[in-house]
């Protein structure tokens, strides 16, 4: 098991966002985390990557318990996010916005190689390699948040919704790159809005609701649920 | 002809660009050149002769001042760029809103007078010290104290995000001020401490260097201006101003990226601290006598003002900023008294002082409000800041 969670609360000031989440990420998966606006995704991912600290329960990572290790040694350790809502560098080029996902890495000659390899994933980067990253469209800052975080080397790939405001066209194109990825070697977890595509996708899911696990189950099999089918999937 | 390749060609009407593309051995001789002149510059026959001409009227309109002594003029703007130096690492690169600045200007100077006065109280009363040190010895001194003033208000601020820093070092400057004025302790109140020590080097004649006379003070000043920026500019360009910006862009993206923020972002306030001690230091040097009347809470503001205008994140700007906001009121001084500007007007009986120098505050709230309508990212503006900015004005009102 790489990401063990093992029953975790997590307070916003006085407002519980999480009552006892535990889930789990084997080697090698693509887990989706799938729930309506507000259900407690985001918090869950921001616990991970330690830029909110639970209130109770651990997180254990290759059998570590990293809940209380400060964000930037998670990275360290091998968990990478990309952040809701991009948040890429804007003053920033593309190419630095790279840089910048390869910070604590010091192996220059392997990280020119892994630019080369997001460039080839993300063709549209390279185009714009020198264009500050305030001034790309949305599309192309998602593209640059997933790339910016590949350049970490993740052992973990923590994805927050990488389909946001993207065109469908650019949603499959996304979605065939985590596969790509994966295959590569690269375990992920992603929360979705997109749960047609998540949970096709994922080898496993987990769906939440108002910070509860619910459901659990294969991708294949949740996407056949009815109760699902019918709550994140507009299907009666 | 495509619209990218004609604003390339509106760039290259930008002075810097242009500076940018000549070969490097002829920048490197227009840098040395400059700094010859910048030491020259307090020379009489030199900088008698800068000016305009005045396009109606007869003569001609210096470039120095004539209210007070150009040397001391320049002094005072380079331990005013100093200040803006460090500020600027600490808000232009970090991003972090410092409002007490000149706090630690007045650590440095005090810790300064403290050790070099024959009547500081540390002789006197207290007999901590055999006699005065000497000023050299006493500068690394009052550079580790600022230093561990700003990482001793930074240690439990530096952690919360938000407006904590700006009113807590805004009161950390208050309180030194206050203290100084009031307690007789060890600083002296406002009868202060006087006869600090000057720094060493005799001329051949066997004359002090550093006594009255500002000229020698002002090139000390712009030596370690020099040095500074050399500093400055390194760090800015290493793994440690990479962090910085990215700290400032996004903090939250980069703690994502690894990069350790509190570490950096007290970092950041302990260097810009050690050089407002810095500054401190070299100007008691020059004082002979301090007291708390020199650290109130408008230098913290002229300061900030300092590098706002100039423009954060580009030492080009803190460097301008620095000069400004002390040159121009001179200056403008000197102009009332080519144009007979008077100094008071009386309306009724009441005389309201109107000299350039008391309304120097006017004139850069002034200047700041359209500055800041027109080119917020300041005059000298840091290209990747300027981008930021406009990133942000795209949040705050959506183009369309
Ligand atoms: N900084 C915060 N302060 C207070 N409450 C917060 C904060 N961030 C999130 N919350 C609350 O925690 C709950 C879970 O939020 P979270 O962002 O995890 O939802 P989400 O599942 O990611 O939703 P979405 O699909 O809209 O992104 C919400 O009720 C939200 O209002
Ligand atoms: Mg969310």
């Amino acid at each position: 098991m790489l990401l063990e969670i093992d029953d975790i609360t997590l307070h916003y000031g006085r407002i519980q966002a999480l009552h006892g989440i535990s889930l789990h990420v084997n080697e090698g998966e693509v887990v989706a985390l799938i729930g309506a606006n507000g259900a407690g995704k985001s918090t869950i991912m921001r616990a991970i990557s330690g830029l909110r600290a639970v209130s109770s329960g651990a997180i254990r990572f290759n059998g570590e318990d990293i809940s209380k290790v400060r964000a930037d040694l998670r990275v360290a350790r091998g968990i990478c996010q990309a952040p809701e809502g991009r948040g890429v560098f804007p003053g920033m080029s593309v190419q630095e916005n790279l840089e910048m996902g390869a910070y604590i890495r010091r192996d220059s000659a392997a990280i020119a190689q892994d630019m080369e390899r997001v460039f080839g994933l993300f063709p549209r980067l390279l185009e714009r390699r020198k264009q500050a990253g305030g001034t790309l469209s949305g599309g192309e800052q998602q593209m640059l948040a997933v790339g910016r975080a590949l350049m970490a080397r993740p052992k973990l790939l923590l994805l927050d919704e990488p389909s946001m405001g993207l065109a469908p066209m650019i949603i499959q194109q996304i979605f065939t790159i985590i596969t790509e990825i994966n295959q590569q070697g690269t375990t992920v977890l992603l929360v979705e809005q997109n749960a047609q595509q998540a949970l096709s996708r994922a080898h496993r899911a987990y769906v939440l609701e108002t910070g509860n696990i619910v459901k659990e189950g294969t991708g294949a099999d949740l996407l056949h649920d009815p109760a699902v089918k019918a709550a994140y999937l507009g299907v009666a | 002809m495509t619209t990218e390749t004609v604003k390339k060609q509106r760039w290259k009407l930008n002075l810097r660009d242009r500076f940018q593309d000549m070969p490097k051995p002829a920048r490197i001789a227009a840098m040395v050149v400059f700094v010859v002149l910048l030491y020259l510059l307090p020379t009489k026959a030199f900088y008698e002769n800068l000016g305009f001409p005045i396009p109606m009227g007869s003569g001609y309109l210096p470039l120095y001042t004539t209210g007070s002594d150009m040397a001391g003029v320049l002094f005072q703007c380079g331990y005013y760029i100093l200040l803006a130096l460090g500020l600027n690492v600490v808000l232009g690169y970090a991003g972090l809103l410092d409002l007490g600045f000149f706090g630690f200007f007045a650590v440095g100077a005090y810790t300064v007078a403290l050790l070099t006065s024959p009547e500081s109280k540390l002789i006197t009363e207290y007999n901590w010290l055999e006699s005065p040190w000497p000023w050299l010895l006493t500068v690394p001194i009052a550079i580790a104290l600022a230093m561990l003033s700003g990482v001793l208000l930074g240690w439990p601020t530096l952690r919360l995000r938000g407006d904590y820093l700006a009113i807590v070092t805004l009161g950390f400057a208050e309180i030194i001020r206050i203290v100084a004025k009031n307690q007789d302790w060890i600083l002296n109140g406002d009868r202060g401490i006087p006869s600090v020590g000057h720094p060493p080097g005799t001329w051949p004649d066997g004359e002090p260097i550093f006594e009255l006379e500002f000229t020698p003070y002002y090139w000390l000043v712009l030596t370690v201006i020099i040095g500074v920026i050399f500093l400055i500019r390194n760090l800015a360009n290493s793994r440690v101003g990479r962090a910085w910006v990215a700290i400032r862009e996004d903090e939250d993206a980069a703690e994502l990226m690894g990069v350790p923020t509190f570490k950096f972002k007290l970092w950041a306030f302990a260097i810009g601290a050690a050089i407002g001690g810095l500054s401190g230091s070299l100007w008691a040097g020059q004082a002979n006598f301090v007291n708390s009347a020199t650290f109130s809470l408008e230098n913290s503001i002229l300061v900030l003002a300092a590098v706002l205008l100039g423009g954060a994140g580009s030492i080009g700007g803190a460097i301008l900023g620095g000069f400004l906001v002390i040159y121009l009121p001179e200056w403008l001084r000197s102009v009332g008294d080519v144009f007979g500007w008077p100094t008071q007007v009386q309306v009724g009986n009441i005389h309201i002082d109107v000299s350039p120098t008391s309304l120097r505050f006017v004139i850069f709230g002034a200047l700041l409000i359209v500055v800041m309508i027109y080119r917020p990212q300041g005059l000298w503006p840091n290209r990747r800041r300027a981008a930021e900015l406009k990133d942000r004005q795209k949040e705050v009102a959506p183009v369309e």
